[in-house]
C-alpha cells in the first residue's frame, strides 16, 4: 500500500518557483565606423597590465614594423589595473590615434 | 570590456586580444552589453611567463578559435564594418517567469541539475507552500527589492527580491526561521560565485544574539558540517549568488581554474563572542553588541594553520605563516581559536584585537624585490604604485633588499571561533567586504 502511494506521488505534477534573479534590458551601442585601410593611420596597442601583456603586444608593434611599415604603432599602459576604467587613456588615443588593439584580457 | 569602451564611447576602432579560454566569456559580456559585434582575436593560452620568441608564434600563428591568422583577424576588426544583422539584435529584453512549467519531482529536481541551478548537491524543491512558510519570519514585502549582484566587475548586475532570496533558502534546506541572516547576506550585493580565475571563495562571520535565537555553532566544529544553521545559511549564499547574478557556470559565468571547495557552503559560521577576550567583529565595525549582523568576505583561496603561540619563537613562527602567504590585497584574517586568542595576550600583550593587527602589519615583510616580482602584485598593486597610489607608491622607492609591509593594517582582520579542544589556528586569506544588520530584515 506505501508503495503504491509512494509511486503515485512521483507521479503527481507539482509547481515550484524560479530561482533566477531579474536581468536587466539589454541595450544595443553603437560601433565606431570601421577605417576600410590602414595605411598612415595611427594604432595605439594598449597594454592592459594583466599577465604579461605588455610582452606579447610588443611582438605585435614588431610585426607591424615588419608587415604594414605604413601603419605607425604607439605602445601604451594603461594607467593603473585592468580593473579601473581609464577615461584619460582613452582620450588620449581618440585625439591621437586611428584605431586600437587593447590586450591581453581574459 | 575597455576595447568596447573606446569602440562605442570613444569612436575608436578597436579590437581586443583574449586567450581562447575565454571564448565563451568575452562573447557572453559583448552580448549583454550590447555590442554583439565587438571585434576580438584570439591567442593560445597563457601568455603569461611565455618567451618572447613564443609570444611572436602567437602574433604570426592562427587564431585557435576561428583559425584563421591572428593578425588577420586583428586588420579586419579595424577595417571592416560589422554586418547590419549582428547590430540589428544587439537590443533585447529578458524576463524570468515566476514559477517553473509543473512537472513531477523527479523530472524538476533533473530541470533544477541542467539548468545549473544548484550546487549539484540534492536541493530542497522550493514549492509556494515552502517559500510562503519561509517568508513569515521577514516583515518585509515578497516583491521588495533586497539587492543587485554580478559575478565580475565586467558583467551587467541582476536584480532580486526577497522571495527570490526565499527560494534559494529553501533550496538550500534552510529552516524558514534562518531567512532574515539570508537575507542580510543577499543584501551584501557580494557575490558568493565570483568568476574570477583564481577561485576565490567567500566567508561569512555571524555576530550577536542572532546566533543563538537559530543554534548556530561558533564551539568545536563551527568551520564543519556538524550544524544546520552554518551549514544551510552558507549553502544558501551559494546558491542564492549564482541564482541572482544570472549563473555561475564553468567557462560562461565562471572562470576559477581550479575551483574551490570552500565554495560548497562559503565558510559561513558564529563567532565565539562569549568566549573571545576581545570584542566581537561587528562591534569593531560599528555596531552595537545587542545588534545581529552577517559579515561577508571574498578573495578566500588558501590557508595556513599551527598549533598555539609559543614561547620563544612565537614571533618567527608567525612571520613563517604570514610568509607564505600570497602578498595581494585581500589578506589575512586570523580565525583564532579562544585558546590560541588568550595566548596572543599572555605572548605579545595584545589586549585589542587591533594591536594584534598593527603587530602582523609590521612582521609581516617580504624584500622589496620578492614582493614586487610577485605574479599578482604586478597584476594588480605594481599598476597602481606607478600611478601613484599610496602606499604603494612609497613602497616602490624601497631598495631592492629593504623589508617591506606584505599587507595593509585595513587589510588584516581576526575572528575568534572554535571550541577550545585545543589552541589550533588559521590563517584565512580573506578580503573583508562589509557588515550588514539582520535586525533589519527581520
Amino acid at each position: 500500500m506505501q508503495g503504491n502511494t509512494a509511486t503515485a506521488m512521483a507521479g503527481r505534477k507539482i509547481t515550484v518557483l524560479n530561482p533566477m534573479g531579474y536581468p536587466p534590458k539589454v541595450t544595443g551601442k553603437p560601433m565606431a565606423p570601421r577605417l576600410g585601410s590602414l595605411d598612415g593611420k595611427t594604432i595605439y596597442l594598449v597594454d592592459a597590465r594583466f599577465d604579461d601583456s605588455d610582452k606579447f603586444l610588443k611582438q605585435m608593434q614588431a610585426w607591424f614594423a615588419e608587415h604594414m611599415p605604413g601603419v605607425k604603432t604607439v605602445f601604451k599602459q594603461m594607467s593603473s589595473v585592468y580593473t579601473e576604467d581609464d577615461p584619460a587613456t582613452w582620450e588620449e588615443i581618440k585625439a591621437n590615434g586611428d584605431a586600437a588593439i587593447i590586450g591581453v584580457g581574459h | 570590456m575597455h576595447g568596447m569602451t573606446i569602440d562605442s564611447k570613444y569612436g575608436v576602432p578597436t579590437v581586443s586580444i583574449h586567450t581562447d579560454k575565454f571564448e565563451r566569456v568575452v562573447k557572453s559580456v559583448a552580448r549583454v552589453s550590447g555590442l554583439p559585434g565587438a571585434s576580438m582575436a584570439f591567442v593560445p593560452q597563457p601568455v603569461m611567463g611565455k618567451s618572447d620568441r613564443e609570444l611572436r608564434a602567437y602574433v604570426d600563428g592562427n587564431d585557435p578559435i576561428t583559425g584563421k591568422p591572428v593578425m588577420q583577424e586583428v586588420i579586419e576588426g579595424l577595417i571592416r564594418p560589422v554586418g547590419e544583422a549582428v547590430l540589428k539584435n544587439a537590443s533585447f529584453e529578458r524576463t524570468t517567469p515566476r514559477l517553473v512549467e509543473p512537472d513531477t519531482e523527479d523530472n524538476l529536481h533533473q530541470l533544477f541539475l541542467e539548468n545549473n541551478w544548484t550546487d549539484k548537491l540534492p536541493i530542497i524543491l522550493p514549492t509556494e507552500e515552502r517559500v510562503g512558510e519561509m517568508l513569515k519570519h521577514t516583515s518585509h514585502k515578497p516583491q521588495e527589492v533586497v539587492g543587485h549582484m554580478r559575478p565580475t566587475a565586467f558583467r551587467e548586475f541582476w536584480e532580486y527580491t526577497v522571495e527570490k532570496v526565499a527560494v534559494n533558502a529553501v533550496m538550500a534546506g534552510c529552516r524558514p526561521e534562518y531567512l532574515p541572516v539570508v537575507l542580510a547576506i543577499a543584501a551584501s550585493g557580494a557575490t558568493a560565485r565570483h568568476s574570477t580565475t583564481s577561485s576565490a571563495a567567500a566567508m561569512v562571520v555571524v555576530n550577536g544574539p542572532v546566533r543563538h535565537e537559530i543554534g548556530m555553532n561558533c564551539g568545536i566544529g563551527a568551520l564543519g558540517p556538524y550544524n544546520h544553521a552554518n551549514a544551510t545559511i552558507g549553502r544558501a549564499y551559494g546558491l542564492l549568488s549564482q541564482n541572482l547574478q544570472g549563473g555561475s557556470v564553468p567557462g560562461l559565468s565562471y572562470v576559477g581554474s581550479m575551483g574551490n571547495n570552500y565554495a560548497y557552503n562559503s565558510i559561513t559560521f558564529a563567532e565565539n563572542e562569549e568566549r573571545s577576550p576581545w570584542v566581537p567583529f561587528h562591534v569593531q565595525h560599528g555596531f552595537k553588541p545587542t545588534e545581529s549582523t552577517v559579515s561577508v568576505f571574498g578573495g578566500c583561496h588558501f590557508l595556513a594553520f599551527t598549533l598555539g603561540v609559543r614561547e620563544k619563537y612565537w614571533r618567527e613562527q608567525v612571520q613563517n605563516l604570514l610568509r607564505g602567504m600570497d602578498p595581494n590585497l585581500r589578506s589575512p584574517v586570523l580565525v583564532l581559536d579562544p585558546i590560541t586568542a588568550r595566548q596572543f595576550i599572555d605572548r605579545g600583550g595584545f589586549d585589542t584585537k587591533e594591536k594584534l593587527i598593527q603587530w602582523v602589519y609590521e612582521n609581516a615583510t617580504m624584500p622589496a624585490k620578492v614582493y614586487w616580482d610577485y605574479q599578482l602584485v604586478q597584476n594588480y598593486i605594481y599598476p597602481r604604485a606607478t600611478f601613484g597610489e599610496e602606499p604603494w607608491a612609497s613602497k616602490l622607492k624601497a631598495a631592492p633588499d629593504e623589508l617591506i609591509p606584505m599587507f595593509r593594517p585595513e587589510e588584516i582582520h581576526v575572528v575568534v571561533v572554535g571550541g577550545e579542544t585545543n589552541g589550533y589556528w588559521r590563517i584565512i586569506s580573506g578580503g573583508y567586504d562589509k557588515t550588514v544588520s539582520v535586525d533589519a530584515w527581520r
